[in-house]
């Protein structure tokens, strides 16, 4: 597959573009798009499909060790979920200019990016319950928004994801539950895996936006829909009366209800420790790159056996 | 223009269309990467129909759906006022109806 060409970004056509996009219109793959606009939904898209692919890694080391076999089928349902959720963003961008494979191989290799909660340890089946509620929960704010991007494709498609997301939020709620209904062992273990993701969360939605021309062009072309710091509130709207509700602490004493700014004051996370992070060098970025690595070797002959499937026939 | 042309690289694409029940129409809802058509429909139930209600999947090569642009999508307007098609614009007719 070869990339178009793109023609330096006339004026004209740039004009036009921007006024189509301000009248509410969206663009669709096979139309003349700024170079930039094109490369900054393809950096997005790809980043939010590599992040589906290796979401479903933490949780799926909790298949084998799921308490009941409901539970058990739930997850698998859900993880499976999340590795669809990749097959559809892959496709959508695709489109814009990079093919799958490029895509897989970059992401394998370590050279290109996924979100920072997925490069955690999933230490308990607590942090199943977290990671379902409060990761899918903070993913669904952004995803949530982004359903009003620009970009129609991508758009699109996460009309199913965040369908499928929010069953996601709805199973980790009943998981979570049970946890902190449970035994002082159950609730402690909740607990700790809620304090061990609170600051990976709140590092989830990037450091507070600064005004700048890149920030008003995201905005403009819808490509960004809300802040950073906007997603982060809505967040901690929907989610911190879910862990009052139960009784369990909020991992940071200094959070409080501001009533008259209308948002939530809280602790600034370390922001050197989410650079760090997304750099890949969480506590678990190479051994979930291994494991790729290992499953896209292991699984070539299906790949090739796929490929020959015509000629066989 | 068909659709391959339209999307350069999606050579080997198959649009994937679900049908809910026998009583709705056909929906594109994705597409899968596949060599032929058999390939393209085990691909497309495992994606598409493994929770959603599904009856039957069509599969179609982007190279064989023939498109409009959305840069014609003008030929598709009505070109003159179309709302006597719309049953909204008879109700002072169906109002003065009733009061016979």
């Amino acid at each position: 597959m070869t990339v178009p060409p793109e023609a330096a970004d006339e004026p004209e056509q740039l004009g036009a573009f921007e006024a189509r996009l301000a009248a509410g219109d969206r663009v669709e793959a096979g139309e003349w798009m700024p170079a930039r606009y094109r490369a900054e939904c393809l950096r997005l898209i790809q980043m939010h499909a590599n992040s589906e692919l290796m979401g479903a890694l933490p949780e799926r080391e909790w298949i084998p060790r799921a308490p009941t076999l409901a539970r058990k089928m739930a997850l698998v349902a859900k993880v499976q979920d999340e590795i669809g959720h990749a097959q559809l963003l892959y496709r959508v961008a695709e489109d814009l200019g990079k093919p799958r494979t490029q895509m897989i191989e970059e992401l394998i290799a370590g050279a290109s990016k996924f979100h920072n909660v997925f490069h955690y340890p999933a230490e308990t089946w607590a942090d199943v319950a977290i990671i379902q509620v409060f990761v899918d929960g903070a993913a669904m704010q952004t995803q949530g928004s982004l359903r009003s991007c620009s970009y129609a494709p991508y758009a699109r498609v996460l009309k199913r994801i965040c369908y499928e997301e929010d069953f996601h939020i709805r199973l980790g709620l009943d998981s979570f539950r049970a946890l902190a209904e449970g035994t002082p062992r159950q609730r402690a273990m909740l607990q700790d895996a809620l304090d061990r993701w609170w600051q990976p969360i709140m590092h989830f939605f990037g450091p507070r936006d600064q005004v700048s021309p890149h920030l008003e062009t995201m905005m403009r072309w819808r490509i960004k829909v809300k802040t950073n710091d906007e997603l982060r509130q809505q967040f901690l709207r929907q989610f911190v009366p879910v862990i009052q509700e139960y009784g369990l602490r909020v991992p940071d004493p200094d959070l409080r209800w501001d009533e008259t700014a209308g948002q939530y004051r809280y602790a600034e996370p370390d922001w050197e420790e989410f650079r760090r992070v997304i750099r890949g060098e969480g506590p678990r970025t190479k051994a979930r790159l291994e494991l790729r690595q290992r499953y896209h070797a292991q699984h070539r002959w299906v790949r090739e056996a796929v490929a020959r499937w015509a000629l066989a026939a | 223009m068909n659709l391959a042309e339209i999307t350069p690289g999606a050579e080997g694409v198959f649009a994937v269309f679900r049908q809910e029940t026998k009583n709705d129409p056909h929906v594109h809802v994705g597409d899968v990467h596949a060599p032929d058509a058999e390939m393209a429909l085990v691909l497309a139930k495992e994606q598409f129909a493994r929770r959603d209600p599904c009856v039957n999947l069509w599969v179609v090569r982007y190279a064989d759906i023939a498109a409009t642009s959305y840069r014609d999508a003008d030929m598709l307007e009505p070109s003159t006022d179309k709302s006597y098609r719309f049953g909204g614009s008879y109700r002072e007719q169906q109002r003065v109806y009733r009061r016979r």
